[in-house]
């Protein structure tokens, strides 16, 4: 057990992947699921055993082969992404429960060892996007995460064709991105030699601010990244990608994929080019937060144009991750609060919400659309009012973690007193609702009359886990303001103005 | 770089615009390669003297990314031939017109 505990932090990130080699040629559907549900337990273990090491020793540094930083890669653990890291670790289990059925009745049967295969792959790589202090390590994790998608979200081609569509332009997309990441590490690095993330801070010091070379870098890189995680201009990969995947798919990634490299994002920007700052303070003012502000509204009222659901709930994700980016664009610690609170709270948001369409998708075996969910209120009452917490929460009412998340987001704007962007999100939010309202109005309000049929368990109970935390968080929000609170003064040590 | 970006943009057929993302990601290749040379270096191996040597990491970098490259292209290819089999053509706009016809 001694090498569990010594190599825990790369465990974490090898364990799904090597899973995921052995059960890629399963030929029977059940096995891969049972594996993936084992690895998956084991894994959150492992994180929970980290935590704990966290707790004690404080940072934990993790060379890999014993080669020492900067010339080998190493990990850096504390608090902050530990924290992300059980987040993920638990949403991951609930969803990969939820899969099963998706799965079964959306892919053929024969390919479920290579989708889990490949769902494997993606975790693993999400973690080491979190975990890394390496700059090329991340675009390793960064391309396997891609390309893992890109393959799953293609399995919805048995669905609709159009899903292959989706995945080659996510592919050329996200390899541009990719691509721009490693031209900004070859800036980076050409100016200072190193690229490990706590030596670059350290290296970065040392040159007088005027440095075109690491301006260009650190611009290359920044764009790059943005494209990865969606960031307006560049978010036009996102909503096709997520409407055509299979369900779970878009489930797991609309609640994860995009957070972990916005986690990064925003490392990059108060941990590792702090020295810039006078760069960064251009860049975060005049061009991070005006397309926030854009995000929120055009990503808004195409969702209320929407007609297929899926569509509806990528667009939304466009907005919600511009909420994500206006917090982290305020350059102040209370901003980064409520950007790391709301990536936790539009995880569980917006992955319950991608559950409940997805077992209308399985029930109807069609495109989830607003007229074919008439009715629905009815016929699956559970899942439904699973949907109507989510619903409520992403709008930010009162007793559910959207709100928190909003009130956090006010709080931050008020403090840097940007009243303006205040009644803009406070309008953007009474928009929101609107295309809320459409769902509720054809599940509860519409004329056919159904009678109530008996639901699929492995579908409801992951889902109402996900409800149920929804509100535990909208009401005990302690532990997750908390954690936010510890990243964000861990990363502020404050751009000076 | 310019040039494959170009390509991609421009191009409307997929294995051309596969083609093109190679093309701009091979030169990003060469230009971070190039970033290691350091003049009158020699290869970087042990040797009995002294010597200045040509940095290796960014090789070994660049390796790894050699190997995501292809495959990314590889299966950007795969999924053309998806795409094939599903549309009979890998054309973008007789995609496109197909798509309109088919939501009518």
């Amino acid at each position: 057990m001694n090498f569990l505990i010594d190599d825990a932090p790369a465990l974490v990130v090898v364990l799904p992947l090597i899973v995921s080699a052995i059960i890629a040629f399963m030929p029977s559907s059940r096995w891969p699921w049972i594996i993936s549900m084992i690895t998956l337990v084991v894994h959150l273990f492992i994180s929970f055993e980290l935590l704990s090491m966290v707790q004690i020793s404080g940072v934990i540094l993790y060379e890999f082969g014993n080669w020492q930083p900067p010339w080998g890669i190493a990990f850096k653990i504390d608090g902050i992404n530990i924290g992300l890291q059980i987040i993920f670790s638990s949403f991951v289990l609930i969803t990969t429960f939820y899969s099963r059925k998706i799965f079964l009745s959306e892919i053929h049967p024969e390919d479920s060892g290579k989708a889990y295969s490949l769902w494997l792959l993606a975790v693993g790589s999400l973690n080491g996007i979190i975990l890394t202090n390496d700059i090329f390590n991340l675009f390793v994790f960064l391309e396997i995460s891609a390309l893992s998608s890109i393959s799953l979200i293609a399995l919805g081609a048995g669905m609709n064709r159009k899903a292959l569509l989706a995945a080659f332009n996510y592919l050329i997309i996200g390899a541009i991105g990719a691509t721009f990441y490693v031209i900004g590490v070859g800036f980076a690095y050409s100016m200072t030699g190193t690229l490990n993330m706590s030596d670059l801070v350290i290296q970065l010091s040392q040159y007088s601010t005027g440095q075109l070379a690491i301006f260009a870098g650190m611009s290359f890189m920044l764009i790059g990244l943005m494209v990865k995680s969606a960031v307006f201009p560049l978010h036009l990969w996102l909503p096709p990608a997520y409407s055509y995947a299979p369900s779970a798919v878009s489930t797991l990634f609309a609640a994860l994929a995009t957070k972990a490299i916005l986690y990064f994002f925003v490392r990059l920007i108060y941990e590792v080019f702090t020295f810039y700052d006078h760069y960064l303070i251009i860049f975060l003012d005049y061009v991070l937060m005006p397309l926030s502000v854009t995000a929120i509204f055009v990503g808004t009222i195409i969702a209320i144009y929407q007609d297929d659901i899926k569509k509806l709930l990528a667009y939304s994700s466009i907005a919600q991750i511009g909420y994500i980016t206006l917090a982290f664009s305020m350059n102040d610690q209370s901003g980064i609060t409520a950007g790391f609170i709301h990536i936790f709270n539009h995880a569980l948001i917006k992955g319950g919400l991608f559950m409940a369409i997805g077992y209308f998708a399985i029930s109807s075996q069609d495109r989830v659309t607003l007229s074919s969910i008439n009715g629905y209120g009815q016929k699956y009452p559970i899942t439904s009012f699973a949907l109507l917490i989510c619903g409520v929460s992403l709008i930010g009412i009162p007793l559910t973690n959207g709100f928190v998340s909003k009130l956090y987001l006010f709080q931050a704007l008020y403090y840097n007193h940007m009243f303006i962007t205040i009644a803009l999100i406070a309008i953007s939010s009474a928009l929101a609702v609107i295309y809320f309202w459409k769902i509720v109005e054809s599940l509860w309000f519409s004329s056919i009359k159904t009678e109530a049929v008996s639901e699929d368990p492995a579908i409801y109970i992951p889902l109402w886990i996900v409800a149920i935390s929804i509100i535990i968080f909208g009401i005990f929000s302690a532990p997750i303001v908390e954690l936010a609170n510890m990243a964000s003064s861990n990363l502020f040590g404050g751009l000076s103005n | 770089m310019v040039g494959g970006l170009f390509i991609i943009i421009t191009s409307q057929n997929y294995i051309k615009k596969i083609v093109g993302l190679a093309i701009f990601q091979t030169s990003v290749f060469v230009f971070f390669v190039s970033l290691a040379k350091i003049i009158d270096g020699t290869a970087p191996i042990l040797m009995k003297v002294e010597a200045i040597y040509s940095n290796p990491l960014p090789h070994v970098l660049i390796l790894t990314a050699i190997v995501v490259g292809v495959a990314t292209s590889a299966l950007g290819l795969a999924l053309v031939l998806q795409i094939y089999k599903n549309y009979n053509t890998i054309e973008e706009k007789e995609i496109e017109a197909e798509e309109l016809k088919s939501e009518r």
